[in-house]
């Protein structure tokens, strides 16, 4: 198993150096561990064997997968790329086993295209997600999802370097 | 080759304009290949109303590309009998506009304006306008009209309005302003994005998208009472809505049901249903000036190009061909053509398309134009583009000629449209 969390790791950093994607943790936005929360989201979580004993939510272990919250795409492409679906799928379970646990999927594009086409792009990479968590097991009552187009760029400038953040479907959780 | 020579000088000649009034500017590339030499007499009376007035005709005319301002040299006549023509004549001038401008006992500004025919000595138009206090752009803006309409033949767009979206940080207006820009007035701003604004057939109604619900909705709203009604709010992205020139209808695009695709309304929400039935992205729905057809994108053949459908249904046919995408398609008033924006090598650019003979041709060189759209007599076509790094307003002849730029106080302006003729 450590294998397999040390290759995704990995895996994270090339992308990250390739593309320039943003390192994403889970600190900032989810709430503080709950200490009585269940064991979840199975071997993803590395908190759980910690000397202390505390019981510690994976989606808030900044070392989990689950810390990866953004699914990125090349131009003008809706599916979730192999990179991504291991994120994908290790949501969908960790929703499957969480069911009071929501979270809103939001579709980004870059500024190429036109600003309704793009709305359309953006929903169908949203869609294309949530399609995907309930293949995994999430509830649909769990999902919304929304697409900002190209309205909401998280990176400005004309070229690759901003354009390959904004094109992302981010995985965000309800507080 | 004489033609080549003439583009060059047009590419030479650079006019700006910056008014003191308001921080915006404007710029003009270009010139029309026929030119009509005019000239503009500073009008007697109130010297500063004159002055205002005089500076928005010119400017107006200028920005057309249609005509050659002659410089009256001192020359000042204000009434017909005061007019010298083997004087104006040997300037070149055609024609000569003249009057005078007041202010009257209840406020109100009037200016009594005459055109006049330099060659025939004929007196072309004659007429008095009179608006309220502070108005006194609105006089330059219809007797540009006034003067265009008789010089050229075509009907005037100087007085009509356009809308377009500002964006300034996270700060998103919708804004309504003249032909040229100035008068801007703030129709919503907020903090989430808004998009495609799209003007009722009688200009008294906005439909845009804005996301203040959390996701794309649409709203119609009033600019008479600035009442607005959220006409489109499923779950997914509603967009994209697009008059009908009855006024009857609303195409919108809503992906409740799947991916983006068309569905029609009546404008106030009510009667949907939906008319367009593919596995692709079908957007940005424009109705024919008769109503028949609907022009729209879709990457239903694998990349964004544009499709004509008749709007009661049946096939659609694929019109736009070649390297790289197309989007944003717009009828022009006649429809026998429609604008589109071309995304080919990583350029943007303003394209024109003949129904007929399906030749397109690129009326801008190409860099970051979007979003075209004709004004109401189809001779030029505004578009969003990019100029010192910030988003303007632009303006291309439908020749492909003149090029005018647009910038706005500050922020980036998007998504503009062409207002209908009141």
């Amino acid at each position: 198993m450590k294998k397999i969390i040390v290759s995704i790791v990995l895996l994270n950093l090339l992308a990250a150096c390739a593309s320039n994607k943003p390192q994403e943790t889970a600190a900032a936005s989810a709430p503080a561990a709950a200490v009585t929360a269940p064991v979840a989201a199975g071997g993803a979580s590395t908190g759980a064997t910690s000397a202390t004993q505390t019981v510690v939510d994976a989606l808030n272990d900044p070392k989990s997968i689950l810390a990866g919250r953004s699914v990125y795409y090349p131009f003008d492409v809706a599916a979730v790329q192999d990179a991504d679906k291991p994120l994908v799928q290790a949501h969908a379970k960790y929703l499957s086993e969480n069911a009071k646990r929501t979270v809103k999927l939001e579709g980004n594009c870059d500024e190429r295209g036109s600003n309704e086409y793009n709305l359309g792009l953006g929903q169908r990479r949203a869609d294309g997600v949530q399609k995907m968590l309930e293949l995994g097991g999430a509830k649909a009552a769990q999902l919304t999802s929304v697409s900002y187009g190209e309205e909401k760029p998280k990176a400005a400038g004309h070229e690759e370097a901003a354009w390959s953040q904004n094109r992302r479907t981010d995985i965000n959780y309800a507080k | 080759m004489l033609k080549a020579m003439q583009s060059v000088l047009g590419l030479l000649m650079l006019l700006q304009s910056a008014l003191a009034s308001a921080g915006l500017s404007i710029e003009i590339i270009g010139a029309g290949e026929h030119q009509i030499p005019v000239a503009i007499v500073p009008m007697g009376g109130d010297e500063k109303l004159a002055q205002a007035i005089n500076e928005v005709v010119s400017s107006d005319l200028q920005r057309s590309g249609l005509f050659r301002l002659i410089d009256p040299a001192g020359k000042l006549p204000h009434q017909p009998s005061e007019v010298s023509y083997p004087d104006w004549q040997v300037r070149g001038a055609e024609a000569i506009a003249i009057g005078t401008v007041t202010t009257q006992a209840n406020g109100r500004i009037e200016a009594r304006f005459r055109l006049l025919d330099v060659v025939k000595h004929i007196e072309l138009v004659g007429q008095a306008v009179s608006v309220g206090d502070g108005q006194v752009r609105a006089i330059g803006h219809r007797i540009a009209d006034l003067i265009y309409e008789k010089l050229t033949g075509d009907q005037g767009v100087f007085s009509t309005r356009i809308a377009y979206v500002n964006r300034q940080g996270k700060k998103f207006s919708l804004i309504v302003a003249d032909s040229d820009g100035y008068n801007e007035q703030i129709v919503l701003t907020q903090n989430e994005p808004i998009m495609s604004p799209n003007w009722s057939p009688d200009g008294g109604h906005l439909a845009y998208v804005s996301f203040e619900t959390g996701h794309a909705a649409v709203f119609v709203q009033s600019l008479y009472t600035n009442q607005r009604k959220l006409v489109a709010d499923f779950p997914g992205s509603n967009s994209a809505p697009a008059w009908s020139s009855d006024g009857k209808r609303l195409a919108v695009v809503l992906t409740r049901d799947g991916g983006s695709q068309i569905y029609l309304m009546r404008p106030d929400g009510s009667e949907l249903r939906r008319i367009s039935f593919s596995g692709g992205i079908d957007t940005e729905p424009n109705f024919s000036p008769d109503g028949q057809y609907l022009l729209f994108t879709s990457d239903r053949g694998g990349s964004a190009q544009v499709y004509r459908m008749p709007v009661e249904g049946g096939a659609a046919q694929r019109l736009t061909f070649g390297g790289g995408t197309s989007y944003s398609p717009r009828h022009s008033p006649d429809g026998k053509s429609f604008v589109y924006t071309h995304l080919s090598g990583g350029k943007f650019s303003i394209s024109l398309q003949d129904f007929q003979s399906g030749q397109s041709e690129a009326l801008t060189e190409g860099g970051w134009e979007k979003k075209p759209s004709f004004a109401p007599n189809g001779k030029l076509i505004l578009f969003a583009s990019e100029a010192r790094g910030r988003g303007i307003l632009a303006t291309v002849s439908s020749d492909g000629r003149v090029k005018q730029h647009m910038f706005t106080q500050s922020g980036d302006a998007r998504e503009p449209v062409w207002g209908p003729r009141l």
